[in-house]
């Protein structure tokens, strides 16, 4: 850390360490919670707190049983040996792994859809030429705005009337247009910074607009693009309400599994799947992180 | 342009070289590269509006109209729609009612038409179901033999009540989201105020919104500071801590709430093993206000920090130092010339949280328990429970035009193409 100057006085002496042990303590109310779901998700009791056997650190008081009924719960057979028959079991039946298959199933279709439709509405959008530019962008924003219970209402009542609620079709569209004001958000961002003289050298040397698309304009925003990509697919893992509306128990995700299982019986599995979602959280900050040096690499700023 | 200029132009069209002139082809090369743009954001634009803009209209157009009774009771509706409201009930509308009565229970819609009428006249439910089934018996004059049936019948409530609902565009919801009644012959009259709910619902939204916003602020604030003005190398490790969470499941971070804040927990634990609580009075963090405070402070606090760092990050480090060259005392430098600069980042990061925390489900119907609950809640309770979708609607309604009021203002403020994420 940066020292400090020789002229600080007593009083500013004490408020600097202050301010940092302050500022420690509101990083620790941030990142606490997240971290203390890990230790409680392999406690050997069905509870949600540290029995003395985890302070003291006996082996005897962790277990993975919380992993294993993630696979376990719901299957026909559980204790059945392990063989090609039992993994097909937990595959078929096992109630989380089913959400597990919904949530990337949905989640990667949303995402799919969302990016393809929000990149070239930000590339539309972020050209002067267009008319009621702030009007449309406003209007394509507004679903990370309006509450979620009401967007969730809406689409119960009007995917009912055209035969979409309870099918996947119905679950993926409203998680597609609740993901899409990421992609513009983060698309429109990369934009901002695009030279737009290169379109014009690229025009100037013969390139046809979609051959400037490909090979020019393509490889510049694309790390804008992921990570859009990345907001849609994580805000359609995460998104709990418009599934409750909309969705049968067969499309249920993983938040929604979770949502019942904070409801009706809480048991430390819910923990299992949250230390597994941490995980995944983590993968998906590393590759924003790699993407956001790679884009500034990209455009020649060199990271600090 | 000088004014010889434009003469000279004005007599000689410059064209371009296929000889038509250059001011035309200009606008035909602007029209195209619009139509360009307009067909790149067209089909989004056309997705948006139909499974987002158009489904939320249909549900408002829900809260003002309502035709379960005139479809059903089309008899009585007639009749209805000719009485004044205040005058004895006719014959023909008695035999309109019995008529109609027959029908509904051959259908097997008058459960329908008594929970329509019962949310306008509570408790007038039974009347009709019962009602229902011996009506087939009842002879002519009907004015009589309905009233012997059951003399409340002859209440003048019901048959207002009744030309209430029979009305299918009604402001009577709206009237009831805002804890009044519309009434035949008064119009607009307020709720006996046990039954009043909705309007405290909707100060308590905004009363724990606006709290979370301000814890957010004063834990987002240093935070944010420390990391602009701390060196790039340091400021990015930090800055994991803010995006983690920002990550993170929000079932997730509610679940591990419940494990921290329940009297089983993890705090309440701590402090009886300090000694600060005995193991009889744990204290009671989570199930009410405070657990929703509690965790939407900490779900939201990423919303606040990440504008404020944004913010903070353009503002030059060499100002504070003048402050201080020209003897401005450390405190008071912050004050004057640091702070006015943040607030673009405080109103961007403030409102956001504010327009989010607004329109709250999971966390409170997790963690709230029966006083941290927010209006969201009770629309949720209505559509899915209580099954009064028009009311649900209506209270979705005045929440849309308040958070639709925010993003305007939100839009107008800070524009929203500046919203920067992560």
């Amino acid at each position: 850390m940066a020292k400090l100057p020789p002229y600080t006085s007593t009083g500013e002496y004490i408020w600097h360490y202050t301010y940092r042990f302050i500022c420690g303590l509101i990083f620790l109310f941030l990142i606490l919670p997240i971290l203390i779901v890990l230790p409680l998700s392999f406690n050997v009791e069905p509870y949600f707190s540290f029995t003395p056997g985890m302070l003291s650190f006996d082996p005897e008081a962790f277990s993975l049983r919380w992993y294993e009924d993630i696979l376990r719960n719901g299957m026909a057979a559980p204790d059945e040996p392990l063989s090609w028959a039992w993994f097909s079991d937990t595959w078929n039946n096992g109630q989380w792994m089913r959400a597990i298959r919904n949530s990337f199933f949905i989640g990667i279709c949303a995402t799919l859809l969302s990016t393809a439709l929000g990149t070239l509405a930000a590339i539309g959008l972020s050209r002067s030429e267009m008319p009621y530019r702030r009007m449309i962008m406003s209007i394509l924003i507004s679903p990370m705005i309006v509450p979620l219970v009401i967007t969730a209402a809406g689409m119960f009542f009007f995917y009912s009337r055209i035969q979409l609620s309870q099918t996947y079709i119905g679950v993926i569209m409203a998680h597609a247009v609740l993901g899409t004001p990421f992609v513009i958000i983060t698309v429109t961002a990369t934009l901002v910074g695009f030279d737009k003289s290169l379109v014009r050298a690229a025009s100037s040397l013969g390139a046809g607009p979609i051959t400037t698309f490909r090979r020019v304009q393509m490889p510049l925003i694309i790390p804008g693009v992921v990570s859009g990509g990345l907001f849609a697919f994580i805000t359609s893992f995460d998104e709990v309400v418009a599934v409750l509306f909309l969705a049968s128990p067969e499309q249920r995700t993983i938040p929604r599994q979770m949502w019942s299982g904070i409801r009706e019986q809480i048991s430390p599995t819910i923990l299992a799947v949250a230390t597994l979602l941490v995980i995944l959280s983590v993968i998906l900050l590393t590759v924003l992180e790699l993407l956001r040096r790679r884009s500034e690499r990209l455009r020649g700023i060199t990271p600090g | 342009m000088a004014m010889t200029e434009t003469d000279t132009s004005a007599q000689m069209p410059i064209t371009a070289a296929d000889g038509t002139p250059l001011k035309k082809k200009l606008a035909q090369a602007l029209f195209r590269s619009r139509v360009r743009a307009v067909g790149l954001v067209l089909p989004l634009f056309a997705f948006v509006m139909a499974s987002f803009v158009i489904p939320i209209l249909a549900l408002m157009w829900q809260g003002v109209y309502n035709n379960t009774f005139a479809e059903y009771t089309p008899n009585l509706t007639e009749k209805l729609s000719v009485w004044d409201g205040v005058s004895q009930p006719t014959e023909d509308m008695f035999a309109a009612l019995v008529v109609d009565l027959k029908t509904t229970r051959k259908d097997k819609t008058i459960g329908r038409i008594a929970t329509r009428v019962n949310q306008e006249l509570p408790g007038s439910r039974s009347l009709f179901t019962s009602s229902a089934r011996k009506v087939g018996k009842l002879k002519p004059p009907f004015a009589e033999s309905v009233v012997k049936m059951d003399e409340k019948w002859g209440e003048i409530e019901i048959w207002q009540a009744m030309k209430l609902t029979s009305q299918s565009l009604t402001p009577g919801f709206y009237a009831t989201a805002l804890d009044g009644r519309y009434t035949v012959d008064e119009g607009f009259v307020s709720q006996v105020e046990s039954r009043q709910i909705y309007v405290k619902l909707f100060w308590r939204t905004m009363l724990i919104s606006g709290t979370v916003m301000l814890l957010c602020l004063l834990l987002g604030y240093p935070v944010a500071y420390l990391l602009a003005t701390l060196p790039l190398r340091y400021s990015n490790l930090l800055m994991i801590m803010v995006l983690l969470p920002f990550w993170t499941s929000l079932l997730v971070r509610t679940t591990a709430w419940i494990a921290i804040l329940q009297s089983q927990g993890v705090i309440n634990d701590l402090l009886v093993w300090i000694g600060v609580a005995s193991d009889e009075s744990r204290f009671s963090l989570i199930y009410n206000m405070t657990g929703t405070i509690i965790a939407m402070t900490h779900i939201l606090l990423p919303f606040m920090i990440l504008p404020l760092y944004s913010v903070m990050k353009t503002i030059p480090p060499s100002y504070m130092r003048a402050a201080r060259s020209l003897g401005a005392t450390p405190t008071l430098a912050f004050i004057k010339v640091y702070m006015p600069q943040t607030v673009p980042g405080v109103g961007a990061g403030g409102l956001l949280v504010f327009i989010l925390a607004i329109g709250y489900y999971i966390t409170p119907a997790l963690v709230g328990g029966q006083d941290g609950q927010l209006i969201s809640n009770m629309i949720a309770y209505h559509m899915q429970k209580s099954l009064n979708w028009s009311l649900a609607a209506a209270l979705g309604g005045i929440l849309l035009a308040g958070v639709l009021l925010l993003y305007w203002a939100y839009d107008r403020i800070i524009g929203i193409d500046n919203m920067k994420l992560g």
